[in-house]
This record gives structure tokens, C-alpha cells and sequence, in this order.
């Protein structure tokens, strides 16, 4: 950490945190601040459990036969882990908690647009939360997350009801968050806080949320339209009553391709935001940052049939949705090669936030890579619905979007929690992580690659050796996760005083005390500065880049 | 913000447009005209929706970034229909 030359601060004595007391002010509030920490709590605890889950798939793929469940419990078990991660943590996880948190700091604003509608979302996220729950306690869920019909509408047996209707309420609250975002960044940013002088970490969450509102409409029509037809028999999907289960497909991943990007794209900021201020320098090709991650938002809505390539569908559809979805990798290939650029010539320090935006260029480079080769139609055939597939999105979901939110966490938990963590611990933990999530997921490609299928409970004997090195490797992941929660959690208590700005960095969130008060600034902010404008900020206490000796 | 008022008159109208139109729908489903019933339903359909959401949602007397943003809503629907009906429409041809 390279502090700045002013005295230590003090812990603030009044703050959003201490603000009220009780249960009641934490349910009832409307501070976008402390409805980001329910959210921290709330998917913290869908982590968890979806962890559980993906622990005792590992635990069973130890052994070729699969002695731990039956297979009926596995088929439980990798649908529950991924409607437990995808809907309730990965996809709320950044935007609900970091921008939540950080959003209206960031452009100066006093709180979101909406804050009722804020702690509005909150509940619906609970209460669909609260069915999914319901579901997995009686009688689990079997159809995979993606719910495909007509298993999920005719033939499982597991509580597919409760569970379509909590994710078609979740969605809902994914709805009023990006609503209440784009608002937000529209209307209340504060005097000088021109388009291009916003942190991308508030770009990025500007493109999610168009997904958001866009997207997540028509993935809760198509499970209540699947539910109906399971309730009701109304035909929509079922070919026994006149319905299409390509149709389902189709609808389902208009939204859940995208959704891959309201899970990435705000993992992007956070890595924009953690470059620039441990490389000390100004993003590299800000305007064509912020037209990528538009690009991805928008691009990204016309790829979904790639999912689709053996289902049945025209081979000339298939043929322009693999061209379509090579364009995706060009934004992105923007992206990594100008976050590298970034760091090009500047005073580059190895802090945590900095070891998990390392992370994340390599595995998701690694994961966007391998994309390419399922979008490409031949190479798709061999390897679709192999684990080489669950291997490639684990590399863009964990890979990039829970380092990106990991990295976001520790890069903002000064500002959080007004107190440092112990930044030994966290950089072993952070490489930790890196080390497990590699040795877990990379045999994954060979097994894939070489012929294992996904979803499957047992395999042949030739591939035990790979799934032993993926469960070891899911051991050490799994250290990687537990103890952060441990040393943020001590921090709270013993950990120093952050400070306003502790490492230093060029965001408006960094102007106020940490943790901040309630009304975020107590005199409205005024920005004078371009974006990440490192050399003419004294207040940060920073050498000018050309006294650095950087040109 | 002042908020445009709209008259009595207009809402009366246009809920009488849209009961006319009703009308309509149910006697051109009456009539056997092959492919066209369909045609004519989703247009009469897509006529009265556009009159709900340009007198009673307001979209008509709204600012220009709330109609961009009814706009992307249909576009994006246009997308999905479209880019569904390019699997739909193709699929015969694969014996070629």
C-alpha cells in the first residue's frame, strides 16, 4: 500500500454504519449504502450454498463409479449449485453490492434516483431468494439451471414450480436495479461530472443495466410461460400439445447469453478501476473503453443460438450466429489489450486488488479464448456438452467475474468498512485462489477435450486421474473463498484506519471519509479533473508521472 | 416537471377506438380468409397497442429520451422475433 504523506486520518464518528441501530433501521432503510452490505450478506449466503453443492459434485466425481449420491441426487446437485450461483450470486453479486455501494459516490450524488425502489429490489431478491430455498428443501431441482422443456415443464418429478417462480420474481429485482442505475447516472451526477469524466466502473454498469432491462424481461416471460405449460398444460414448448422446445431454447438464452454479460461486464470495471490506480496511470483509450463495453452490451444480444448449434436448429442460422459471435471477441480483445496498455511504463504495485485484476486478464483471456472455439460450428460439434464447456464459462464466471468482484472487494473494503485487512494474508490468499480455481477447472478442458461428457454421475476409469486434480484443485479453491470472510471480518474490529484515500486513487468515492456519512459528501462535490487524471491531482500527495521518470 | 394533461375527451375517444377495434378483431375472426386472419389480427392488435401506449402511457407527450427508450424496447424485440424467425424460416432449406 503506498500511503499518502499526510497524517494518519481518524476513524470517522459518525457514518452510514452508525447512523441508526436495530434490526428495524437495517430493514427499513433506504441508504443505498447499507442496502448494498444486505445484498453483501444476502449472496454471501447464496455463495455458500451453492459452494456446498459444487463441493459435493467435486466429492463424487472423485471416483469413476460415483459412490457419494445416486445419480438422481447429482443431477440435483449441478442444477442446484447453478441456479444458486447463476440467478442469486453472480448475477447480483457486482451490481447489487459494488455498484449499489459505490455508484452514487462515484458520480457524487447524494443517493440513487429511486431509493425505495432500491430497498425494493432488496425483497424481491429475498423473496425469490426465499422460493428457490423452498424448492431445494423439498425435493431439489433436476433440470439443470437452464430449466430446458420438456423436462422442466412435463417430466421431472423435482419442485420446478416454487423455483420458476422465485427466479421470474428475482428477475424483478434485477429489473428495478438497472433501472434505478440508469436513472441514477442520467440524472444526478454532480456539477463538472461530464459523460467522459465518469469512472468506467459507472460505464460499465450503465451497459449492464440496458441488459438488465432489456434482457431480463423476456427470461422471466419464458420460465412463467414453461411453468404454465407445466401447471396448466398450456402448449407452448411440449410437442405433445403443440408447442416447440426449440422455441424454449431461443427465448431462454436471448436473455441468458447476455446475462453472462451483466455478470462480466461490471467485473471489467472493477479491473478498469484497480489498473488505473495501482499502475498510477490514466486508462489507456478511455472513449473506445467505454464504446467497448456499449458494444458488448449490445453485441452480446445477438449470439445466443450459439448455445443451440446441436439442437435442431437451421444450420444456416447457426452459420450467421457463429460469424456474429466472433464480432463479440472484438470489444473484449479491446479491453484486455488496453488494460495491458494501461500498465505499460507505469508504477505498477503487486496490492491484492492488483494480484485478482492479474487474475482476471489471464483466465478471462483464457476463457474468451476458448469461447471462440465453441462459437466456431465444427469444433463446437465435437466439443458441445462436454466439460470442456463447463470448464470455458467457470473460466469467464470465476475466472472473471468472482476474481473481478473479489478484487472490487478488497479494493473498496477500506472505503466499506473505514479499515485496511491485513495485506499479507490477502495477497497469500488471493494467489491461493488463483492457484485452486486453475487446478480445479483446467483438467476440465482435457477431460472435455478428450471426451468426458457434463452432467454425467459416472465416467470411464481414464479419466479419474484429471477429476482427482479438479476435486484436489477445488480443495484448495474452496481455502481461497473461507479465508477472506475471516480476515475481513477481523478487520472490521482490528484492522487500521483506512483514511479517505488510502491508495491514493482519482475517484470522487475517494473524497469523502471512510466509511462515508449518510448523505455520501456533506458539500456537493465539484469535478474539475478528467478521469484518472493522476498528474494534475496534488491532493493525492503523487509525484507527476514525467518525476517518476515514466513518460 | 409540469406533466401534460390530457382530456377527457382524447381518453373517451381512444377507449371507444379501442372497443371498436375489438369489435372488429372478433368479426375478422368470423370470416375465413386462409393465412390473412392471422394477418389481420396482429394488425389490428399491434394498432390498438400502439394506441394504449401513445395516449394512456403518454409516450406521445413524453420527452424524446423516454420515447428513445420505447423505441429500444420494440427494437429489441424486433431482434428477438427476427433473429428466432432466421432459425424458423431457414430450416428447409438444409437439404440443399
Amino acid at each position: 500500500m503506498n500511503a499518502t504523506a499526510t497524517k494518519p486520518e481518524a476513524f470517522p464518528e459518525k457514518h452510514y454504519v452508525n447512523a441508526e441501530y436495530g434490526i428495524r433501521s437495517w430493514l427499513l432503510t433506504t441508504d443505498h449504502k447499507r442496502i448494498a452490505l444486505l445484498y453483501l450478506v444476502s449472496v454471501t449466503g447464496f455463495f455458500f450454498i451453492g459452494g456446498i453443492f459444487a463441493a459435493l459434485i467435486r466429492i463424487h466425481l472423485l471416483t469413476p463409479a460415483g459412490y457419494l449420491v445416486t445419480p438422481e441426487t447429482y443431477n440435483k446437485l449441478f442444477t442446484m449449485h447453478g441456479v444458486a450461483m447463476i440467478f442469486f450470486f453472480l448475477i447480483p453479486a457486482i451490481p447489487a453490492v459494488l455498484g449499489n455501494f459505490l455508484i452514487p459516490l462515484m458520480i457524487g450524488a447524494k443517493d440513487l434516483a429511486f431509493p425505495r425502489i432500491n430497498l425494493l429490489s432488496w425483497y424481491l431478491y429475498m423473496i425469490g431468494g426465499g422460493l428457490v430455498l423452498f424448492s431445494f428443501l423439498s425435493g431439489g431441482l433436476d433440470t439443470g439451471w437452464t430449466f430446458y422443456t420438456p423436462l422442466s415443464s412435463v417430466y421431472s418429478n423435482s419442485a420446478v414450480a416454487p423455483a420458476v417462480l422465485g427466479i421470474f420474481i428475482n428477475g424483478f429485482s434485477s429489473i428495478l436495479t438497472g433501472l434505478n442505475f440508469l436513472v441514477t447516472i442520467h440524472t444526478m451526477r454532480a456539477p463538472g461530472m461530464t459523460w467522459f469524466r465518469m469512472p468506467m466502473f459507472v460505464w460499465t454498469h450503465y451497459a449492464t443495466s440496458i441488459i438488465m432491462i432489456l434482457g431480463t424481461p423476456v427470461v422471466a416471460t419464458t420460465l412463467a410461460l414453461a411453468g404454465m405449460e407445466r401447471l396448466f398444460h398450456l402448449g407452448f414448448f411440449n410437442p405433445a400439445l403443440g408447442g416447440d422446445p426449440v422455441l424454449f431454447q431461443h427465448l431462454f438464452w436471448f436473455y441468458s447469453h447476455p446475462a453472462v454479460y451483466i455478470m462480466i461486464l461490471p467485473a471489467m470495471g472493477v479491473i478498469s478501476e484497480i489498473i488505473t490506480t495501482f499502475a498510477r496511470k490514466p486508462l489507456f483509450g478511455y472513449k473506445v473503453m467505454t464504446a467497448a463495453s456499449l458494444a458488448i452490451a449490445v453485441v452480446g444480444f445477438l449470439v445466443w443460438t450459439h448455445h443451440m448449434f446441436v439442437a435442431g436448429q437451421s444450420t444456416y442460422a447457426a452459420l450467421a450466429f457463429s460469424l456474429l459471435t466472433m464480432l463479440v471477441a472484438v470489444p473484449s480483445a479491446v479491453k484486455t489489450f488496453n488494460w495491458t496498455a494501461t500498465m505499460y511504463k507505469g508504477s505498477v504495485s503487486y496490492d491484492t486488488p492488483m494480484l485478482y485484476a492479474f487474475g482476471f486478464i489471464g483466465l478471462f483471456l483464457i476463457g474468451g479464448l476458448t469461447g471462440l472455439f465453441l462459437g466456431t460450428l465444427g469444433t463446437d460439434i465435437h466439443i458441445h456438452d462436454t466439460m470442456f464447456v463447463v470448464a470455458h464459462f467457470h473460466y469467464i464466471m470465476v475466472g472473471g467475474a468472482v476474481f473481478g468482484y473479489m478484487g472490487g472487494l478488497h479494493l473498496w473494503w477500506p472505503k466499506i468498512s473505514g479499515r485496511m485487512y491485513p495485506e499479507f494474508v490477502a495477497r497469500i490468499s488471493a494467489i491461493v485462489l488463483f492457484v485452486g480455481f486453475n487446478m480445479t477447472f483446467f483438467p476440465q478442458f482435457v477431460m472435455g477435450y478428450i471426451g468426458m461428457p457434463r452432467r454425467y454421475h459416472t465416467y470411464p476409469p481414464e479419466f479419474q486421474v484429471l477429476n482427482v486434480l479438479s476435486t484436489a484443485g477445488a480443495s484448495i479453491l474452496a481455502i481461497g473463498y473461507i479465508v477472506p470472510i475471516f480476515y475481513l471480518l477481523w478487520s472490521i474490529r482490528h484492522g487500521a484506519i483506512a483514511g479517505r484515500n488510502p491508495w491514493p486513487s482519482t475517484g470522487l468515492e475517494w473524497q469523502t471519509a471512510s466509511p462515508p456519512p449518510t448523505e455520501n459528501f456533506a458539500v456537493t462535490p465539484e469535478v474539475t479533473w478528467e478521469a484518472y487524471d493522476f498528474d494534475n491531482r496534488p491532493d493525492l500527495g503523487l509525484a507527476r508521472a514525467a518525476d517518476r521518470g515514466h513518460k | 416537471m409540469s406533466e401534460h394533461i390530457v382530456s377527457r375527451g382524447i381518453y373517451a375517444g381512444i377507449g371507444a377506438t379501442l372497443l371498436i377495434f375489438t369489435g372488429i378483431t372478433y368479426y375478422a375472426a368470423t370470416v375465413d380468409l386462409g393465412p390473412l386472419n392471422v394477418v389481420i389480427a396482429l394488425t389490428i392488435a399491434t394498432f390498438k397497442a400502439s394506441l394504449v401506449v401513445l395516449y394512456f402511457m403518454h409516450a406521445r407527450y413524453s420527452p424524446r429520451r423516454t420515447q428513445l427508450v420505447i423505441v429500444a424496447g420494440f427494437f429489441w424485440l424486433a431482434l428477438l422475433l427476427g433473429m428466432t424467425l432466421s432459425d424458423y424460416l431457414t430450416r428447409a432449406w438444409q437439404s440443399i
